[in-house]
């Protein structure tokens, strides 16, 4: 799948007296068939909602955007990588959903010199001990969502929880990364498992070790078709009378939720971005997602708009020097839908607010999410990351 | 948690539950593998389909008892149409074409899933007479999910009945056994295999429509059920309906056991099951065809 399409035309520049111009070529590497075909989707519509937003007055510099498609395997990422940086010669590349895909990049793009610009891939290593100055990470880090709930919890009076994650890298992470700050805040995990990866879609068996499990909740990522099935189950086996559910919150994302039904109700995560946060950015972002695209704006497609806006920011701010350009992307700061945000330069991941919220089902069906508490400015250890 | 007699009771439930949904899949499977010697991978991409279509229905009627009925007669149509356009013309081809055909049939079916549906799974609401939840031994169980253990039982005994007690029945165990003999016997064998064929893509069908309440419905779905469906066909031994229902509940139980009891091998143990069967009984435990 190949589109090269003009992301932005020149405007006549009478006005301005602009030193240099440089015309700036940006690769969105992302899925567009397989599995997360509807993440990259929904971050390539972000990111052109951003330059549309932020790119109407880049002076004499242009951008122009490529897509391509990783269908989420490493391999085919790396080879899309290398076509963007030699072939087109991109300025930067931005994008990519899959962890996996990220790791296959990540000597590519830091021995080319070439910034990535992560749109969503969470896995700690590439902020962490793996990390490079050319990856620079506007999404998330596994760790970093779901820090936060261990002490809110137990500031909430939850001592004990069994936790249940899919068995592969992400679902690791995310489950470490919780049990750590909730053992370390004063609770317990009584126990947990990880279910088969992709290979599980019947979590009786597991719901019911979990109810017998004595915890005072349970603990949990899943997203996407899984999260639909775990929901479910969770509801049809009455353990949503008993036990409170708690996660990160893809779990309960925009996206499925009303697949789910009455089951999410009351269902409380951790998500660095939730539709009802309210400020002008997120209302202006979300109004004229939905006049595009019909639909409430999700999780992955913020991830976008503000990847989009920090490129489109950095051109601004160099004044057509693609050398300064490389370095300003980790420098850019801004408030967007999600709140403020900013790179950390001990580890380019982003720092930003972590909202702990309750989704809402109505009679009706319809579902709401009421933000109960936001932590602010979450910010990764650096891990054994040293930028050089 | 292991001496408590309703946590077993209710993991027993769920065992039998999974049992029964691979039984839906396999007996087709093994029959028509067992019958002809055809080998249809894509028999996971009809179960697929009574998934999608029954979700269709469901949203367009409104009802789930509609999709119920209309889905696999729906996904039987769709069988006998490859039948007559596609297996006919591979039937004695050898195995290698007709992998290659069924497996290609795969991905043709996985592409149009994702052109017609789109990426998301999609959930499809449990009948509001069974979406409710009962109590036994001091534990909550899902009705939906006792209805799908019914079912499998249902089908069990309606296909018990119609091979052991009919003329029709006679025939499809007479061309197992030996199709030259049956076909010099006056049996139509390509007729009844057309026959069979058919009831296996009702019945896979079937499976789909009755899973999708319980799994959500989503292109790929097809790949992960056909892995256990064909341990079970290879345990069971091909085309018997008690190798089938036998198979079904060994694997059933064991992953459903396995992945509470010994988590760190639950992908694994179907597949040494599978290996000391091939080693002990090549043929399977109950192979229709005498030797």
């Amino acid at each position: 799948m190949r589109k090269t399409f003009m992301a932005s035309a020149v405007l006549a520049a009478a006005l301005t007296l602009p030193a240099q111009a440089a015309d700036y070529k940006v690769g969105l590497l992302l899925p567009y068939s397989g599995v997360y075909a509807s993440l990259g989707n929904d971050i390539t519509a972000g990111f052109n909602l951003a330059v549309e937003h932020f790119g109407k007055d880049l002076g004499d510099d242009t951008l122009t955007l490529v897509q391509e498609d990783t269908e989420v395997k490493p391999p085919v990422g790396l080879a899309k990588a290398r076509k963007l940086v030699l072939q087109d010669k991109v300025d930067a590349i931005s994008g990519i959903v899959s962890s996996g895909v990220l790791a296959a990049l990540r000597d590519f793009v830091h021995q080319t010199e070439t910034p990535l610009v992560v749109a969503n891939a969470g896995n700690d290593q590439m902020t962490g001990e793996r990390c490079s100055p050319y990856i620079i990470r506007v999404s998330f880090s596994n760790g970093q969502v779901n820090r936060p709930m261990g002490p809110w919890l137990v500031e909430k009076g939850v001592k004990k929880i069994y936790t249940l994650a899919p068995d592969y890298a992400a679902g690791r992470q995310m489950i470490e990364a919780f049990s750590k700050s909730f053992t370390e805040a004063g609770g317990e995990i009584v126990g947990g498992q990880f279910t088969p990866f992709r290979k599980t879609k019947d979590f009786g068996p597991y719901l019911t070790a979990a109810a017998a499990s004595g915890a005072d909740g349970i603990f949990v990522f899943y997203a996407g078709g899984e999260a639909i099935g775990f929901v479910k189950q969770y509801g049809e086996f009455g353990i949503n009378e008993k036990m409170p559910l708690y996660g990160s919150g893809w779990l309960t994302s925009p996206l499925y939720v009303g697949a789910e039904g009455k089951a999410a109700d009351g269902v409380i995560t951790s998500l660095n971005y939730s539709p009802s946060i309210e400020n002008p950015e997120n209302e202006r972002f979300q109004k004229d997602y939905m006049a595009a695209h019909d639909r409430a704006a999700s999780e992955y497609a913020v991830q976008g708009y503000d990847a989009g806006r920090l490129i489109v920011e950095a051109i601004k701010a160099s004044g057509g020097d693609k050398a300064a350009f490389k370095k300003n992307l980790s420098k850019v700061k801004f408030s967007g839908p999600r709140g403020p945000l900013e790179i950390d330069p001990a580890t380019n991941n982003i720092v930003q607010n972590i909202y702990i919220y309750e989704t809402k089902v109505a009679e009706d069906g319809s579902t709401s999410q009421e933000i109960l508490d936001t932590v602010e400015a979450v910010r990764d250890a650096p891990n054994g990351c040293q930028m050089n | 948690m292991l001496t408590d007699p309703g946590y077993l009771f209710v993991q027993f439930l769920n065992g039998l539950q999974f049992s029964m949904l691979l039984f839906l899949l396999s007996v087709g499977l093994s029959v028509t593998f067992g019958l002809m010697n055809f080998v249809n991978l894509a028999h996971g991409a009809l179960y697929a389909c009574g998934a999608f279509i029954g979700y269709s229905i469901a949203v367009w009627t409104g009802s789930f008892w509609a999709a119920f009925l209309l889905a696999p007669l729906a996904v039987c149509v769709i069988g006998a149409v490859l039948y007559g356009v596609l297996i006919r013309q591979v039937r004695s081809a050898g195995p290698l074409t007709q992998v290659l055909l069924t497996f290609g049939l795969i991905f043709i079916f996985l592409d149009a899933f994702r052109v017609i549906w789109g990426d998301l799974a999609l959930g499809v609401s449990a009948p509001t007479l069974l979406a409710t939840n009962i109590h036994i031994f001091g534990q909550t169980y899902p009705l939906y999910r006792l209805f799908l253990i019914a079912l499998g039982l249902a089908v069990y005994l309606i296909l018990w009945l119609a091979l052991e007690r009919t003329n029709i029945g006679a025939m499809v165990r007479a061309s197992v056994d030996n199709a030259e003999m049956a076909s010099c016997l006056g049996v139509n064998v390509e007729r009844l295999f057309f026959a069979v064929f058919c009831t296996g893509c009702l019945l896979a069908g079937l499976a789909g429509v009755a899973a999708a309440p319980i799994f959500s419905v989503y292109p790929g779905m097809d790949l992960e059920i056909l892995i256990p469906t064909l341990i079970v066909v290879v345990i069971g031994g091909l085309g018997s309906l008690k190798g089938a229902i036998v198979g079904s509940l060994l694997i059933g139980m064991l992953q459903t056991f396995g992945q509470v009891l010994i988590p760190q091998l639950a992908g694994s143990l179907s597949y040494i099951l599978l290996g000391a069967t091939l080693i002990l009984r090549p043929e399977g435990l109950f192979p229709a065809r005498a030797h």
